[in-house]
């Protein structure tokens, strides 16, 4: 007899609202450091150009 | 217009497995958990001795370039500890002291660890070669390979002298730091490179001592667990003692001054005493206190060389303030 797939319990209201937190945390901390990269290259290649 | 509930759905159907939906924030990691993942607390002293060797070394790098050596040590020496939390999973989860880490707690999956791990050791490298310089990047790259390869593959899980070779990773900081500045290297980082490498045996036995049923149980074959206590007391005292005469050197090779040598010997001296200490075995939380003591040490040895080097890089540093002082003056 084949195995039945394992359920996953569904997510409670406030373990959905603590996922939508965090999700958000991560994205923000990818923004902030997309722009610093972006900024620090900016930053170095003025460095090495100018010297 | 998209729905954010359907697209909630759809990341717990496709991704979450029975470990992350135990954990917090109905399994979704947070910044926190990647912060962790970095190893920020060996981070800190990792800088700081990559601090040491950018600012000992002759010549001038532009303040920002400093920075961002320092910033692409960081990080690589970040990535290469969420690769060491993703091969060691297994005996994080058996070890008190590490199963909270965010991979056994089932906070991050393996795969997004390792892929993190790569991602950030990769981007470091590349950040460190096109914005300083290559050979302080190849000896990033070369102190990320040692840590993963050597240490965490290769010698952690096989030999007791594990933490002796594989202590060269951590040693790596100064080297980079002075390559960054220089473009080349030297006898005096190569110093430094042993102060640190003679000081890590001390450092995690002290560790290893008093949490070897920790270890034993992961089956990791540090010295306490392979030779016993006594076999490795007596090996950390002859660490600190060849460290003792060691640590004063960059003060004879003239990249540190006389306040640095007076410090680095004090230092030395307490050092010992704390492994005597440990030898004599009367305080059972002696090796706590080595261990706590090894950090300070070494944070307080590199405090001192950037102290002793700092007012002879002020004009580099900051032209202005110098002048002024000058003036003042």
């Amino acid at each position: 007899m084949a195995q039945e797939p394992r359920q996953q319990r569904p997510l409670s209201e406030e373990e959905l609202k603590a996922y939508y937190r965090a999700k958000r945390g991560k994205n923000l901390a990818l923004l902030a450091a997309l722009v610093g990269f972006i900024v620090l290259v900016y930053l170095v290649s003025l460095v090495r150009m100018g010297g | 217009m998209s729905d954010g509930t359907a697209d909630i759905g759809s990341d717990i159907a496709l991704g979450l497995g029975p470990a992350r939906e135990q954990a917090g924030a109905g399994g979704e990691a947070s910044v926190r958990d990647y912060v962790a993942l970095l190893k920020p607390r060996v981070m800190t002293l990792v800088v700081f001795s990559g601090l040491a060797g950018l600012m000992v070394a002759p010549g001038a790098l532009h303040p920002l370039l400093a920075a961002v050596a320092v910033l692409c040590i960081a990080i690589g020496a970040g990535a290469a500890g969420a690769i060491n939390m993703w091969y060691d999973r297994d005996i994080d989860a058996v070890m008190s002291r590490t199963r909270s880490r965010p991979i056994p707690q089932g906070r991050v999956e393996p795969a997004e660890a390792l892929g993190f791990g790569v991602v950030l050791s990769l981007f470091s490298v590349m950040l460190m070669g096109l914005a300083v310089n290559w050979t302080a990047a190849a000896l990033l790259a070369l102190a990320n390979l040692f840590y993963v390869f050597v240490y965490t593959v290769w010698l952690k899980r096989r030999t007791p002298h594990n933490i002796v070779i594989g202590g060269a990773a951590g040693a790596f900081p100064p080297l980079i730091g002075w390559a960054a500045v220089t473009g080349s290297l030297a006898v005096a980082p190569l110093v430094l490179f042993l102060i640190v490498f003679l000081w890590t045996p001390p450092h995690f036995w002290a560790l290893a001592l008093y949490r070897t049923g920790d270890y034993a149980r992961a089956g990791v074959p540090m010295l306490p667990v392979v030779a016993g206590a006594e076999a490795t007391r007596r090996q950390m005292l002859l660490y600190t003692l060849v460290l003792l005469p060691l640590a004063p050197l960059p003060a004879l090779l003239g990249v540190a001054g006389a306040v640095y040598a007076g410090v680095a010997l004090l230092l030395g001296l307490l050092f010992v005493a704390c492994a005597l200490a440990v030898l004599r075995n009367r305080d059972p939380k002696a090796p706590k206190r080595m261990f706590g003591f090894s950090i300070l040490y070494l944070f307080l040895l590199f405090a001192a060389l950037i102290v002793d080097r700092a007012p002879g890089l002020l004009p580099e540093l900051a032209p202005g303030l110098a002048l002024l002082g000058g003036w003042a003056a």
